[in-house]
Parts: structure tokens; sequence; C-alpha cells
């Protein structure tokens, strides 16, 4: 687990934005401290779990590892087989060549 | 005098609420020839046009594809040919199940005009045992919310009375049956979204066992606690639509190898001599008195049927919620990336770079409740706060997880009240984001744990609202809580 953390409530202005900016989303100037209010309101609540001692307890992802007879770890066969139309497919997006989906220009050059 | 009706009547509860026929009924009469699937359908339509003005129940109809199963049904019945065990049977699917061709908005404006090109396992399962499909039906955003208020298509009104919400997120499913608007309907349930409305409405809800229904073609919220599962009038018809979408699907590599028993027959077998567990932690502060008495009336019922009722302690529940917002928003955060104005949806127009077309397109695209998750979940899974937030919740899951597995070695089931309340108003609780998640106080548990349940109408206040009581049993063993709630529905 590395150095020792501890749940901080109380998030800055800078690391909702920051936030934000991780999630690409874009929060208007009222929103923001709208959301940080939020934010630091649901941290404060869930800082309850600091009172657990969880040393030693493995995480849980996820529930197939305790049923009996689960899906977990069977997988099928890793095989070639028929996909979705590309036609079908493409027909949803909002810009394509028939080929590819198009979207605007990622470098400079 | 004129006056003071007038008076009195607005102030007089509007009540949408119609008892659906049984599937029994029903089917019987489809298969003697006097009830024709078609006539059943457009029956269905007519009062989906009257009542859905006020409900908004449904957001789209599929009337082309219901019309032409109904067609079929009719011909083979005509014929003689094997039916289905739903044939004819009208019904919905919340809008975050996807139907080929037909809409799939999530309750979103992402996804406006969005056409699937396939359908969803549970889905197509319904219509190979001849279910009618009617249409999609309204639910919170992304499945994001417990009172359907986070719909970007407006509200769903609880037809028990308009003015209060039907609970969330499938809150069109469960107001779709208690207002006769689909014989039964499919919902899903993240951390209480099947469970909660079904108890708002006064209708029968299943949450499966994690894997026992397949999530293909489900709109992801938060993967490794999605199910798909039935909303019904009565005890017996859920158990009979569980047998019908159950089962191993390889295009969900959760989904369980598990052979699928006859639910139906199981709830037959009655609740005699198992063993119920009372966990005292659900009955603390915070639950109304009215909604305990109605519990505590129920769990009487069981004793006089022949159960043995005990206390199991459950001393982690009181940190179910925060251990689920976390673990939800994380997962969202990650399910929700896929919107990004590439492959589906509108995209924002005028943008420079390809990060300010993502950017722009999920800032007009989702609702604040959507974005507030997002937010909440990369904030969980960043650098620095990944070991604080998501480990520690998802440790704590554990301990919850385990919590459950002793209790069910030594009781059958563990009944609880659904809900904290009965049904809130309209608006009571939008401003407050906490406050609404606490309404799933009793039901993100058993999301976290994977184990299953059905909620099933027990009493109601003195305004008449409905309560619902949560009959929860150990993995796969579905059978013993439709059982118990058999005995709940058959309570003087």
């Amino acid at each position: 687990m590395g150095k020792e953390q501890k749940m901080t409530a109380r998030v800055t202005v800078e690391e909702v934005e920051r936030v934000a900016e991780l999630a690409h989303l874009e929060l208007t100037p009222e929103e923001t401290p709208r959301m940080l209010d939020d934010l630091n309101a649901i941290l404060d609540y869930v800082a309850e779990l600091n009172e657990l001692d969880t040393s030693g307890v493995a995480p849980l992802a996820q529930v197939s590892e305790l049923l009996d007879g689960g899906g977990s770890g069977v997988l099928r066969d890793d095989r070639v087989q028929p996909s979705l139309d590309r036609a079908v497919v493409l027909s949803q997006a909002p810009e394509t060549d028939q080929v590819f989906f198009k979207v605007p220009k990622v470098i400079e050059r | 005098m004129r006056k003071k009706l007038l008076d009195s009547a607005s102030k007089s509860v509007e009540n949408f609420v119609e008892q659906p026929k049984t599937l029994a009924e029903l089917r019987a009469g489809i298969l003697a020839g006097t009830t024709r699937a078609a006539d059943l359908a457009a029956s269905y339509y007519e009062r989906i046009a009257q009542k859905n003005p006020r409900l908004n129940v449904y957001l789209s109809l599929t009337k082309e594809r219901a019309l032409a199963q109904a067609a079929r049904v009719d011909d083979a019945a005509a014929k003689g040919d094997p039916l289905g065990p739903l044939a004819g049977i009208p019904m919905g699917i919340k809008d975050v199940l996807v139907m080929r061709g037909a809409p799939a908005t999530a309750g979103s404006k992402f996804l406006q005009g969005y056409r699937p090109p396939y359908d969803a396992t549970a889905v197509a399962k319904l219509e190979a045992a001849g279910a009618v499909l009617l249409g999609k039906t309204n639910c919170d955003e992304f499945a994001m919310g417990s009172s359907t208020e986070n719909s970007a298509y407006g509200p769903v009104r609880n037809p028990v009375d308009t003015e209060r919400v039907p609970g969330g997120s499938s809150g069109g499913s469960a107001a779709a049956v208690a207002a006769n608007m689909a014989v039964a309907t499919l919902g899903s349930d993240t951390g209480g979204s099947i469970r909660q409305p079904a108890s708002f409405c006064g209708v029968v809800g299943v949450l499966p066992t994690y894997g026992r229904v397949s999530r293909y073609g489900l709109i992801a919220y938060a993967s490794s606690l999605d199910r798909v599962g039935p909303f019904a009038a009565n005890v017996r018809d859920a158990a009979t639509l569980l047998s019908v979408i159950a089962g191993h699907d390889p295009h969900d590599a959760t989904s369980s190898p598990a052979t699928v028993p006859d639910y139906a027959t199981e709830s037959d077998k009655g609740a005699e001599g198992l063993r119920i567990g009372v966990p005292a932690e659900y009955f603390a502060e915070g639950l109304d008195p009215e909604v305990r008495a109605c519990i505590e009336a129920g769990i009487s019922a069981l004793e006089s049927a022949g159960c043995t009722v005990k206390p199991v302690a459950m001393p982690h529940t009181k940190y179910a919620v925060p251990v689920y917002y976390l673990i939800a928003t994380a997962e969202a955060s990650a399910n929700l990336a896929r919107f990004d104005g590439v492959r589906y949806g509108p995209r924002s127009k005028d943008s420079a770079t390809l990060a300010d077309m993502y950017r722009h397109s999920r800032d007009e695209g989702f609702g604040a409740e959507v974005k507030r998750r997002i937010l909440l979940g990369t904030y969980a899974l960043s650098a620095g706060y990944y070991d604080a937030y998501y480990l520690k919740a998802q440790q704590v899951r554990r301990i919850l997880a385990e919590e459950y597995l002793r209790a069910f070695a030594e009781v059958d089931a563990i009944v609880t009240p659904t809900a904290p309340t009965a049904a809130f108003k309209l608006g009571e609780k939008t401003g407050d984001p906490l406050a609404m998640y606490l309404a799933d106080i009793y039901t993100v548990t058993a999301s976290l744990a994977g184990i299953c349940g059905v909620t099933v109408p027990c009493g109601a206040t003195k305004a008449g609202l409905p309560v619902g009581m949560q009959v929860l049993a150990a993995h796969l063993n579905e059978g013993t809580a439709f059982r118990v709630a058999r005995a709940v529905e058959a309570r003087d």
C-alpha cells in the first residue's frame, strides 16, 4: 500500500478542475462551486470508512469468486466469429468516411 | 357547498393504479382462443395512450415489432402449435436494455437518436418465450438515481400518488406494472434500482444473483454490480419471468453456468420450516415508524406461516452506502468514458481538436448527476487517492459480503424493509445528492455481496403509500426468496 493514505475530505477548486480534465468533462463557472460542495459533502460522508481496520483484508473487485460454480474464469474459446456489419455500426456514428469513424484533427502539422 | 367539493377534489390523491391479470389467467385465455394477443396488445396501447401523458412511463413505443410478435403468437395458437411460457404477454423494457432498431436513450440526451444494432440477451429470451414488447420505459439517466427525476426526458409520476416519485432508477418499469401499462417489465438494479421502485409503487421486483441473468445488451453503469431483473404484479409471475431470462450466455463472461430451476414451481413449495433472519441494523434510526410497523406485521405473518424467526448480526451494514458510492462511481467513470461523440450519439459542433470535441460532447450530453458521479469516481481512482478510496472500499466490500455468507450459514433468508420510507414527493430530495443516496441504504449491501432478493408488497402507510419487504437469500437461492415472498404476499 506504500505510504499511509487516508481519506482527506476537502477537495479544492483546483482538484475539481483537474479531475474534470481527467474525465474529459467541462464544468461551467456556475457548476464548479456546486460540484465542489457536493464532492466535499460526499467525501466527508465516505470518510466513515476510516473507522475500520482493513489491514490484511483482500480487496473484492467482483463476486464471481464467492459463487459455487460461478462464471469466474470460464471464458469462451478465442475464435474468429462474424460480428456486427460495418455499415450498420457506422450508421450510428456522427461522422464517418464509410470505412472509419472520423474525428477532428488530433495532431497539428 | 360546490366550492367545498372542488377543494376536497383538488386535494385528493390522483391515482392510476390498476391490477393486471396474472400470467396464468392470460395464458389460459390465449390457449383457449378467447384472448387474442393482437387484441391484448391493442388494449395495452390504448391504456398507455390514456395514462402516459400524465405518468411519463414510456419513452418510446415499439408498436410494429410488438404487433408482428402478437400476430405470430395468434397464428401459432390458431394452428395449435406449442406456445412459449410468455405467449402474448405485453411487457415493457427499461430504456437501458437495447432492442435492435429501437430507441435506447438510457434516460440521457447523449443517446438521443441512437438505434442499437442488436438485442440484449434478456430481451431476446423474452421474445423467444412469446412476450410482446410494447416499448421502452423511462429511467434515471444511465440508471443513476433513486427517483427517476434524473431522466433527461422528465420524471415519472408514481401511479399510487402522482405528486410522488416512483423510486428509481427503474421508475418507469415499476410504474408500468402498478398502472397496468404492461403485465410485467424488465429493469436493472445496481444499488437498488429494481427493489426500491417496486417497493414505492407496490409491485414485486427481483434482484437476481449477480451472473444469473446476462448483462449483454445492458448499457453499463457499474459492471461488477449491474443486474437485469423482472417486475411483476405478483410473486409467482416474477418467478416465471426469471426462469425465462436467467441462464448462461457466452456474450457475458460473468454469467453463471448454473442450471436454471423452474422458479414458479419452487415458489409453490411454501415457507414452512424456513429459518428467517432479522438484522437489527436494518431497523435502526432513520426507519419510518409506519414502514417499521408494516414490516413487523409481515414478519409475524411469516411466523404464522411456520417460519422460525431469529436475529442475525450485520454490524458493518452502515458502511455499505459509502462503499457502494465509491465502487459504483469508480466503475461508472470508466464505463461512461465510451460516450465521447465518436461512435454514437450526437457530437458537439465546431470543436477544433479531438480533446475539445470529447469535452463539449460530454458537457452537452450528460446531466448533473452523471457528471457528479463521473467526477467522484475519477477522483477515487486518481493517483494519490486510489488506495485511500477505491482499494479501501473493495476491502470493506469483502467484509460486507462475508457478513452475509456467515448469516446464510444460520438462516435461509433475511428480511428487511426495502427502503427506509415510502415514496417521497417529487422535488423533495433533488437538491441534496447525499439525502438521495441514503434512499438506497437497505438495498446496496446485497448489491455489493452479489446475493439475490425479492421485494414484495407488505402493507401500506396510513396515507395509502405502499411498503415493500426485501427478502434476501444466498447466491443462486432465488427459489428460497420466492417462497418467503409468496408467504408474505399471502398474509391476511
